[in-house]
């Protein structure tokens, strides 16, 4: 019976293929909506790790997330470097990184921060930052380029280039005095440090002396700033935010409070993983509705099945006639539509996901250079089985109608089929 | 008796009127019948219910003593793998199957066939292997059925309706689509083979020339007291 269904299969070649074909794109969009999916919230979520607050100016906590953590937006208003001191100093902190940002390189933000960036930032499952080459930097015009940066910019260790005053379209004014020299790249992370070129916030200030009015004096133009490499700075102004890492996480909540009932200014700190958890509500309607869509392709799949199995029938009663003449019973012949199915439908299967492994194996570097998403090929995890069986279950039910029409078919054409 | 058929009553489901009444017939073992008749006489709703495909409204249906009433559907369906070969019009075969296949189709569903193949030949594969020389088809076991000839696919379907040697044959109106040269010959060709294995042969046919060579020939619309109606 098998071998009769398998031939019966070959014999019907075309048809079988686009069937096989439809089941395998459907069976790739659902693995791959799913993949995105699953890597876009992990990697989302690993973004910041090991940071218990992020303080910034009075803002909504996800404005705040989104420009200190994922250099979105702007901040509406920076902190008063004598404010930061004073909240650095408080004994159940342990550490902070302070973050100045405003500045870009050719659209990549640029960060000001101190060496502790480099000791106390961890992402992903606690890991701590790697340089890939080079070192941090040391002197006021030294840059640590994001691992994206330097392998799309092409820059390499002791290259040097000029930051941008301001960021987005309009950003137009270089610190063309004061190029900066590429001393450190760091390993990748699939974070948003991919993407960030970082600089001491010594340098950030030498840059912008001169500019207080917002655009560049006669004194930044004629270069005279732009020769000692090591001249004094005075400390900055303001910076941007801040992360924090306390001593002990059971001072959190007193902590926040302190800092949200500052008197010196308004500011706010955020538990980044609240905040992220927020911001991951509101894509996950987006995320939602590419998996509806991708669950209505499948069905589209195959209910494109099941209509090639009812037109191919009507082309079989001669087919199931000969079979009863030879004894085959009627749920014998529900039993081969039924089959036949299965293997088209784990044909199809195992074809969508090999595709999706090919997709991944050709997407992924482009996926990891444009969207921060590290995507790789792999085994199917367990969601993903379930995924496969769904389909293949979905499938076997969809096959009743054609394999029930055949049944009915048999028994009322009985022997008797008009040739 | 093989066959025995008694006040059989049919009526299929919608008629106003029996399609088949049918006081007495009987067929013994090992008869070829020739059965002829216009079409609307009742011939393929009488094959239907030899077959076991159909159940009589009423009367006795006996076929080898078994009343076919009294089985069940998938009872039926294994009486008929077991007891019974059929040969259809034409488009006999499964075309995506080779010769060979088509052949051993007919104890695909019997193991009762399967086991009298191997009594006759040794195995199924060698009956049928046996059966195809001798209708002169030896050398086209492996080629597949869609490549072979009508006149070709009419005698596979005569192999493949007696491998295992059921007790009974039907043919319905096995030659309209062949020649009269061929006709001929694949009527004794089929007896040839019927007779080695002693089965019974029923050959439906609305061609009265085919008659000759039978044990027997009935006209249906005699037989079929529901058509005599008809023509009064």
């Amino acid at each position: 019976m098998f071998e009769i269904a398998l031939r019966s299969l070959r014999s019907r070649r075309l048809t079988v293929v686009l069937t096989i074909a439809t089941i395998a794109l459907a069976t790739l969009m659902l693995l791959g909506v799913d993949r995105v999916r699953n890597e876009t919230r992990t990697s989302f979520a690993n973004t910041v790790s090991g940071t218990d607050l992020i303080v910034g100016a009075r803002t909504g906590s996800i404005q705040l997330l989104l420009y200190s953590v994922f250099r979105v937006g702007n901040a509406t208003n920076n902190i008063d470097w004598h404010s930061y001191e004073k909240l650095a100093k408080d004994p159940r902190v342990a550490w902070t990184i302070p973050v100045s940002l405003g500045d870009s390189h050719h659209g990549y933000p640029v960060l000001g921060t101190s060496h502790d960036y480099f000791r106390y930032l961890r992402y992903g499952d606690d890991q701590p930052l790697k340089m890939q080459s080079g070192h941090e930097f040391s002197h006021l015009h030294d840059v640590v380029l994001g691992a994206n940066i330097a392998r799309r910019l092409h820059y390499q260790l002791g290259q040097k280039l000029v930051l941008t005053h301001g960021s987005g379209d309009g950003a137009l004014t270089e610190h063309a005095d004061q190029p900066f020299t590429v001393t450190g790249i760091l390993a990748p992370t699939g974070t948003p440090v991919d993407d960030t070129l970082h600089i001491s916030l010594d340098g950030l200030t030498a840059i912008h002396q001169g500019w207080e009015s917002g655009s560049a004096s006669l004194l930044a133009t004629t270069g005279a700033l732009s020769a000692d490499q090591d001249r004094a700075v005075p400390p900055p102004d303001s910076i941007t935010a801040f992360y924090v890492g306390l001593k002990s996480r059971t001072g959190l909540f007193g902590v926040q409070r302190a800092i949200n009932q500052f008197r010196g200014e308004p500011l706010m700190a955020i538990l980044p993983g609240v905040a992220l958890s927020e911001l991951w509500q509101l894509l996950k309607v987006a995320e939602q509705a590419l998996q509806v869509l991708s669950w209505f392709v499948l069905l589209v799949g195959l209910l494109g099945m099941m209509t090639a199995l009812l037109v191919g029938l009507n082309e079989r009663r001669r087919e199931m006639a000969i079979l009863r003449s030879v004894g085959a019973r009627p749920w014998q012949l529900f039993a081969l539509v039924v089959g036949e199915t299965a293997c088209l439908l784990v044909g199809g299967i195992a074809i969508g996901g090999a595709l999706l492994q090919g997709a991944l194996a050709i997407a992924g570097p482009l996926l990891r250079d444009h969207m921060t998403l590290l995507i790789t090929p792999g085994w199917p995890t367990a969601s993903e089985w379930l995924l496969m069986g769904c389909t293949l279950l979905a499938g076997l039910v969809v096959s009743i109608v054609p394999a029930w029409r055949a049944y009915r078919l048999s028994l009322s054409d009985g022997l008797h089929v008009a040739a | 008796m093989l066959i025995e058929l008694r006040d059989l009553h049919f009526k299929w489901p919608g008629n106003p009127r029996d399609t088949l009444c049918i006081p007495q017939f009987s067929l013994s073992a090992e008869e070829k019948l020739f059965l002829h008749g216009p079409s609307g006489s009742g011939k393929s709703t009488l094959l239907a219910l030899l077959a076991g495909i159909q159940t009589p409204d009423s009367g006795q249906l006996a076929v080898l003593g078994q009343d076919l009433a009294k089985l069940s559907a998938p009872q039926r369906d294994h009486f008929r793998a077991n007891h019974l070969g059929y040969v259809f019009q034409q488009f006999n075969l499964l075309p995506y199957l080779s010769v060979r296949q088509n052949v051993l189709l007919g104890c695909q569903f019997s193991k009762l066939r399967r086991q009298r193949a191997a009594g006759l030949a040794g195995s199924p594969e060698k009956q049928a292997l046996a059966l195809l020389a001798q209708l002169e088809l030896g050398d086209l076991a492996d080629r597949p059925a869609r490549a072979l000839s009508v006149g070709q696919q009419q005698r596979v379907a005569v192999a493949r309706a007696l491998i295992g040697a059921p007790e009974l044959l039907i043919a319905d109106e096995p030659t309209s689509a062949l020649d009269e040269a061929r006709r001929d010959a694949f009527v004794s060709l089929l007896f040839a083979c019927a007779e080695q294995q002693r089965t019974a042969v029923v050959l439906v046919s609305h061609d009265p020339r085919l008659a000759e060579g039978f044990d027997r020939s009935l006209n249906l619309s005699e037989l079929n007291t529901a058509s005599q109606v008809d023509h009064v």
